[in-house]
């Protein structure tokens, strides 16, 4: 039993089949988006291979969207059951502020060669960083499922106070990372393609499996959808709620791993600063209501897509990066409005 | 008799509780700092709380409105840079009129605020998604404007930057009165006008509020024109305070007007609460602050830890309160 529902029928011809896909308007977008930037920017699909690693425009593109793709991963299960996280952006800045202030790296001279050594080793330290972040999502959702808060209010505590800590733990400094292997997190290339995609592609599967070959999804779908009804029905509510905002806040602390190794450095400040908005903006454009129930990660995979390409149209047009805000507001204004039942009753009536 | 019996368990209840227990804290931490240091407890360090505050009070009483309706407005601190940024372009480009600007700002906070009211009420959205696309745009605005920083050195808005209202022990900066006053005429609006009691309404169960036949789709409306209006008149104040209009001005103060309101004893699930306690509620945060300033040791990242820390404190007592007070009445 798969937890996609409005399955069209079977003997539906192929043309209403494609229509009726609720993939159909993030891709569209998404394609929309790229025919602009073929247009626009020359030579915007061209992909070449130098140092046997795969360059061009889409390649950046994939790479610059993948801490993204991650944290929207983890925000879509939390909207599917009705919650919202907004301390993504502070579990980027402290999980990535923990592990480069573990590794760091003191320089060492070997045999007269410079070489840089981890001040912990790498795994220990890459665990401590996931670790605070489950910490984290932990914190998040025994205040949301326990003492019962509002997702938005009981997340709002940990977003003051977590980028804080982070602040607190860096003393508000920029913490540089010397240590060469921690590097290819972020910036390293696997098979020609950069390696944090193979990251964010093992958790995509990992999600998918989790939610399509087991009950899981199911469960998630019926907490979103009614969480009396599904508590009623014998399901561990408190449980999968928690489990929900620890998946979302590791996704964030993986995220902040990938960023803090791409830029070589951690930045409490500054490093994932407004990603909770990007990841929420990315969901929604995925098709995942924020009312809670059904939910898409490929949907919201192909939102960040599409959040990430337009950061990446607007900047290599020259615009000020600033007018991207202007540009996701009013984005958002039209996901929403279309997406809400009022506005399809209003078509409704209209067509009538 | 009756009557009684109701006054005494309106008392008991868990916004009234919560709000002393703010003005008790708010006592506790200027005793703690009076012990400590020397010269904290001068008429001066409180009134400069306040001159150092004025923007926050005013938006917090906005934001109390909102949460006393059930809502949540996350767009007051870009729309508090958006008004800077347009106060700073008009009165240093357009070379318009202080009077003039200062009621086009007011105006524009308002329409901005109501516009969003009107999306949340009409499509029946969450607060909270078209605040937060309201945060964005009106950030994006400011950059529309201008990137850079613009200064102020309009005469009318340095003379006010100036003023020193004299007072028995000491000063109060103009806006800081103007925030006092915008306090007073809130408290008149939410506890002796039909505006008010609508708005408790709402907050209290929407769906009763429209069965008595409140104009529920009016009220919201208004509360967010009147949140955008306070964060428009926030940052007035701010431009008064800063002399000048940029696009980072105001990041974060969203959070800091939430935690000022719940602190002030208002519940977050709306209905509940006096706009009164976003006095108490800035005072405190405003104490910490100061406390952390006059430590010296103390780095300023433990403001946000301390404010998250009594944001917990605050949702976990009300959470515990209104579960009893629930179980009390059913």
């Amino acid at each position: 039993m798969t937890p996609t529902v409005d399955k069209p029928a079977e003997s539906a011809p192929l043309r209403t089949v494609l229509l009726q896909h609720p993939l159909l308007r993030p891709v569209a977008a998404l394609l929309v988006l790229l025919a602009l930037d073929a247009l626009l920017v020359p030579g915007f699909f061209r992909l070449e291979i130098k140092d046997g690693h795969l360059y061009g425009a889409l390649v950046d593109i994939l790479n610059r969207a993948a801490p993204l793709m991650l944290a929207t991963l983890g925000m879509t299960l939390v909207i599917a059951t009705r919650g919202i996280d907004i301390s993504v952006g502070a579990v980027v800045a402290l999980s990535g502020t923990v592990a480069a202030m573990l590794i760091g790296g003191t320089m060492v001279v070997n045999n007269g060669v410079p070489e840089y050594v981890a001040n912990t080793p790498m795994a220990t330290a890459l665990l401590a960083a996931l670790g605070v972040a489950l910490l984290c999502g932990l914190w998040n959702g025994v205040l949301v499922a326990g003492i019962k808060l509002q997702p938005i209010v009981a997340t709002l505590i940990l977003m003051v106070a977590g980028r804080g800590l982070a602040q607190l733990l860096t003393d508000g400094q920029i913490v540089t990372v010397y240590y060469q292997p921690y590097f290819f997190l972020g910036s390293g290339y696997l098979l020609g393609l950069p390696f944090s995609l193979y990251v964010v592609a093992a958790v995509f599967i990992a999600t998918m499996l989790l939610t399509k070959k087991t009950a899981l999804g199911l469960f998630i779908q019926a907490v979103g959808i009614n969480p009396v009804a599904a508590r009623l029905a014998g399901l561990r509510t408190a449980s999968l709620i928690i489990f929900v905002y620890v998946f979302c806040s590791t996704c964030a602390g993986l995220a902040g791993l990938l960023v803090t190794s791409n830029i070589k450095s951690a930045d409490a400040n500054n490093a994932g600063l407004l990603l909770e908005l990007d990841a929420i903006l990315a969901v929604t454009l995925g098709g995942t209501s924020l009312a809670g129930g059904k939910f898409s990660l490929a949907g919201s995979m192909i939102g960040a897509l599409i959040i990430q390409t337009l950061t990446w149209t607007i900047y290599s047009l020259g615009v000020p990066p600033e007018v991207n805000m202007v540009v996701k507001a009013l984005v958002v204004f039209v996901v929403c409005i279309s997406q809400s039942g009022e506005f399809r009753q209003l078509l409704k009536r209209r067509a009538a | 008799m009756s009557a009684i019996v109701k006054g005494a368990r309106g008392l008991s209840t868990a916004p009234w509780f919560t709000s002393l227990v703010t003005v008790v804290l708010l006592l506790a931490m200027l005793g703690i700092g009076g012990s400590a240091y020397p010269g904290f407890l001068s008429l001066q360090v409180m009134f400069n709380l306040l001159i150092d505050n004025a923007f926050l009070l005013v938006i917090a009483v906005g934001m109390g409105f909102v949460i006393l309706s059930g809502g949540i407005d996350l767009s007051v601190g870009s729309v508090l840079a958006l008004s800077t940024m347009v106060t700073a372009w008009l009165l240093q480009h357009a070379h318009w009129h202080p009077a003039a600007v200062i009621l086009t700002v007011l105006l524009m906070g308002a329409c901005f605020g109501g516009a969003m009211g009107f999306i949340i009420h009409a499509f029946k959205l969450q607060p909270f998604i078209v605040t937060l696309a309201g945060m964005f745009l009106a950030r994006g605005l400011c950059y529309l404007i201008s990137i850079e920083s613009v200064t102020i050195d309009q005469p009318f808005f340095v003379a006010v930057s100036q003023t020193q209202v004299p007072l028995p022990g000491g000063f109060l900066s103009p806006g800081a009165i103007i925030a006092l006053v915008v306090l007073l005429l809130a408290v008149w609006l939410a506890h002796f006008t039909a505006f008010g009691r609508a708005v408790y309404a709402i907050g209290g169960n929407e769906q009763s509020a429209a069965m008595m036949g409140l104009d529920v789709g009016a009220t919201r409306i208004g509360v967010y024109a009147l949140s955008g209006l306070c964060a428009a008149l926030g940052g007035v104040l701010f431009s008064f305070y800063m002399l000048s209009g940029y696009g980072l001005h105001g990041q974060g103060t969203e959070l800091d007007a939430i935690a000022a309101v719940v602190i002030g004893g208002t519940l977050l699930t709306g209905g509940y609460g006096y706009i009164a306690g976003a006095l108490s509620g800035v005072l405190v945060l405003g104490a910490i602050q100061t406390l952390i300033a006059f430590d010296g040791t103390l780095s300023s990242w433990w403001t946000r830890i301390v404010i998250g820390s009594l944001l917990f404190v605050f949702c976990v007592v009300q959470r515990v309160m209104g579960g009893r007070m629930m179980g009390g009445q059913g």
